[in-house]
């Protein structure tokens, strides 16, 4: 028993290495479970990265025969669920995981048993993917990893056209992967809602709270979604059902229909939880109180709903009825809407506040600038007219590579920089997070605003070459020189986070005089979060702390 | 801080209800895809068996009495343990359990005519695939269902169940009960009642 009731604090460094990993391993303390989650997410970011590169390296010139045709669709379909669904959904979640129990004052997530289950579930999903550069062949001999692109459209998935079993590798890890985000999203639906200290009413929570709130409903809503149209491909191929057999009168539009009822509000998945990354980072570094709160949050519920009801845009070009395809549109408009609202309401907080461009803030300014231009060639892609010309096009490559690298990634890259020093203890260089920024700014603007170009000359996605003479040459020249130039930034900021833990100053409990709770408590928190459960007074409980003869309480 | 913690405002719904309720949400659009594939895909099969000329109708009729009437048993066990009478727990979550089997056995008795009698498979045609897939993942909840009900029966003859602890966690199981039966009706509409007339 006696270990039972051993103190956290208690742990003496001396341990074994073997030890300490198998502490980690049966933990189920939401803090190393984030923690995990973005160290697996920030290693596939860089298997994600090597794979985009191979591909970057093959356009590099007309006709290079660097990557096979095969081999140049298995990059591209591997980086992109990778990103999607190993680098991008496990860092959101993880750092969600991290700070929302912090951040309402709990000492752990609602379910924390099922919380580790999740996080397995992704970690074998994951394998189970990358396993099919091994196991891929099958019997037949054809395959490998899958080359069937990220969203998979039938008949190409088919038995017929996908011999081996590399598709069913891609069916398998992103629906094991899927149960791991939906028990996730349980938990965050329990814990925000049950779990909250005294005080914290849901319109005092950190907008980064509500964000993940809304997340958890787009996941539940969409992602068994997507898992009923796997395991209808699943059937498809292992029992020779006809879903999406278009010799039976299956009908493959209706996988689109499935799928982007899925992946349009994966999209918002994705850039919920920055929204909340920025709407935390800015105030602090504007020395003011977010601009528009309860608008943030009716804007963030608004996106939420609009997001289940704008999928068909994807499939402008498939040839559905016009009155369709015109209310799909209208949808598309409608959601920028609330998604503007936020643009502002950052702006307006930033507005005459006291700015210090540290390194989030760095990070949080790039977002804001790189995804308002991702956000913009949206509206032009909602048009559908102008979809039709430049559908599947390289314009729309670098158009969600704003939004998503240009927003997500710098996003998350803003986060680290910021919550470094409460999940370690220690703080990150600002003067190599800063190079790193404006490196990784250039070089990303290097790769990806020439693909416009490229796309609006007529250059189709997913091609493995191209021919001399079409005006492609320069823009992929540029967009290819990038590439080094994104992998220096991403680089420093590896070193910058490497040389932190080596012999980073120690941070303290709030090193950046912020408001909310995860600054309350000691960095790295102890595994039960607070030591006496925090009373929350208002939307800014450590401001009120700190200024106890003008709490924000008085304003409420 | 007495003032804070008996505030109305700090009340909390409780986790166990939150996290039922959206594994629930989380199954019905997983349901979701399916009904869709299913009403998208009536009338559209190459060749036969179509819907009207395999399906019988009455005994479905009283399979799905059965699962409803089920709700209605698993109403009256979570009763018996909130009051803490277990004998009449037992009896009603028995004749809950008897009532889901018989669900099973009926949808077992179908499918054996459909498919060696009636030569129906799932890759006959698109009314097999969607059919055997709809009816099959419904089925395989009511068995997952069925299984968490007969662990809460095979514990109350033990005498494990304390009203005070359980009854919340039976309540959560319960709702997943009534979800099936819910689905079911959907399920029921879609293929005995608009997929027929194919």
């Amino acid at each position: 028993m006696s270990t039972l009731h051993a103190s956290p604090h208690a742990v003496s460094p001396e341990r074994g290495v073997l030890e300490r990993l198998h502490a980690w391993a049966i933990t189920v303390d939401h803090k190393k479970l984030g923690v995990m989650y973005i160290v697996a997410g920030l290693v596939f970011f860089v298997v994600a990265g090597l794979e985009a590169t191979a591909m970057r390296l093959q356009l590099i010139k007309p006709l290079n025969d660097l990557l096979t045709p095969q081999g140049f669709n298995q990059m591209f379909t591997m980086h992109g669920t990778t990103m999607v669904f190993l680098v991008g959904m496990p860092i959101l979640l993880g750092v969600g995981n991290y700070l929302v129990p912090l951040m309402i004052g709990a000492r752990d997530m609602a379910f924390p048993r099922l919380n580790a289950f999740g996080f397995w579930l992704f970690i074998f999903g994951a394998l189970l993917l990358y396993f099919s550069w091994i196991a891929g062949d099958g019997l037949y001999g054809a395959g490998g990893a899958p080359d069937v692109g990220w969203f998979a459209y039938s008949p190409l998935t088919s038995r017929t056209f996908s011999r081996g079993n590399s598709t069913d590798y891609w069916i398998l890890g992103i629906m094991v992967s899927g149960f791991g985000s939906m028990t996730t999203a349980i938990n965050f639906m329990a814990t925000i809602l049950c779990m909250r200290c005294p005080g914290m009413t849901l319109m005092r929570m950190p907008l980064l709270v509500w964000m993940m709130l809304v997340v958890a409903v787009l996941v539940l809503t969409a992602i068994p979604v997507l898992t009923a149209a796997q395991v209808m491909l699943l059937l498809d191929r292992t029992l020779g059902a006809h879903f999406f057999d278009p010799q039976q009168q299956g009908s493959t539009v209706l996988w689109q229909h499935l799928f982007w009822f899925f992946g349009h509000p994966e999209v918002y998945i994705l850039i919920l939880p920055p929204f909340g990354f920025i709407s935390e980072i800015v105030p602090v570094f504007s020395r003011k109180v977010i601009f528009g709160y309860a608008l943030m949050v009716a804007a963030t519920v608004g996106i939420g709903f609009i997001s289940l009801g704008v999928w068909a845009h994807h499939m402008f070009v498939v040839g559905l009825p016009p009155w369709l395809n015109a209310l799909f549109a209208a949808s598309t408009f409608l959601i920028s809407v609330p998604t503007g609202i936020k643009i502002f309401n950052w702006l307006g907080t930033m507005w005459g506040g006291r700015i210090r461009f540290a390194s989030p803030m760095l990070f949080a300014s790039g977002f804001l600038g790189m995804f308002l231009i991702g956000g913009l060639t949206g509206i032009m892609l909602a048009v559908v007219p102008f979809t039709h010309q430049l559908s599947d096009s390289y314009f729309v490559v670098g158009h969600f590579h704003y939004v998503l690298f240009g927003g997500t990634v710098f996003a998350i890259f803003g986060a680290i920089a910021f919550w470094f020093p409460k999940v370690t203890g220690r703080m990150m260089s600002e003067r190599l997070n800063a190079w790193s920024f404006w490196i990784l700014l250039i070089g990303f603007n290097l790769v990806f605003l020439p693909m416009h170009f490229s796309g609006m000359l007529g250059m189709p996605r997913r091609i493995y070459t191209y021919q001399p003479g079409r005006g492609f040459e320069l823009w992929n020249l540029i967009s290819t020189i990038g590439v080094p130039v994104q992998i220096v930034g991403v680089g420093l900021f590896v070193c910058s986070m490497v040389r932190a833990l080596v012999k980073g100053p120690v941070a303290g409990n709030d090193p950046w005089d912020a408001w909310t709770l995860e600054w309350a408590t000691t960095s790295p928190p102890p595994e039960h979060n607070f030591d006496r459960i925090p009373v929350c007074t208002s939307a800014r409980p450590l401001w009120d702390r700190k200024n106890p003869q003008d709490p924000d309480c008085n304003y409420e | 801080m007495e003032a804070v913690l008996h505030n109305p405002e700090t009340w909390r719904p409780g986790r166990g209800k939150v996290g039922m309720a959206s594994l629930i949400a989380m199954e019905s659009f997983f349901f979701a895809g399916f009904i869709v594939a299913y009403l998208f895909y009536i009338g559209k099969s190459a060749v036969g068996p179509y819907p009207r000329e395999v399906l019988e109708l009455k005994p479905v009729l009283w399979n799905s009495a059965a699962l409803i009437s089920s709700s209605f048993t698993v109403i009256a066990a979570v009763r018996g343990l909130a009051r803490g009478r277990m004998g009449a727990m037992r009896v009603w979550l028995l004749a809950t359990i008897l009532l889901g089997g018989w669900f099973l056995w009926g949808t077992w008795l179908e499918w054996r005519t459909l498919i060696w009698d009636r030569g129906l498979t799932i890759r006959t045609n698109l009314f097999g695939t969607t059919f055997y897939s709809l009816v099959g993942f419904h089925a395989f909840h009511v068995t997952v269902g069925l299984l968490a009900l007969a662990l809460f029966w095979v514990l109350a003859l033990l005498g494990r169940l304390k009203p005070a602890r359980d009854t919340l966690r039976f309540e959560l199981v319960s709702w997943y009960w009534h979800f099936v039966d819910v689905v079911w009706i959907f399920v029921f509409t879609s293929v005995y009642i608009v997929g027929m007339r194919a």
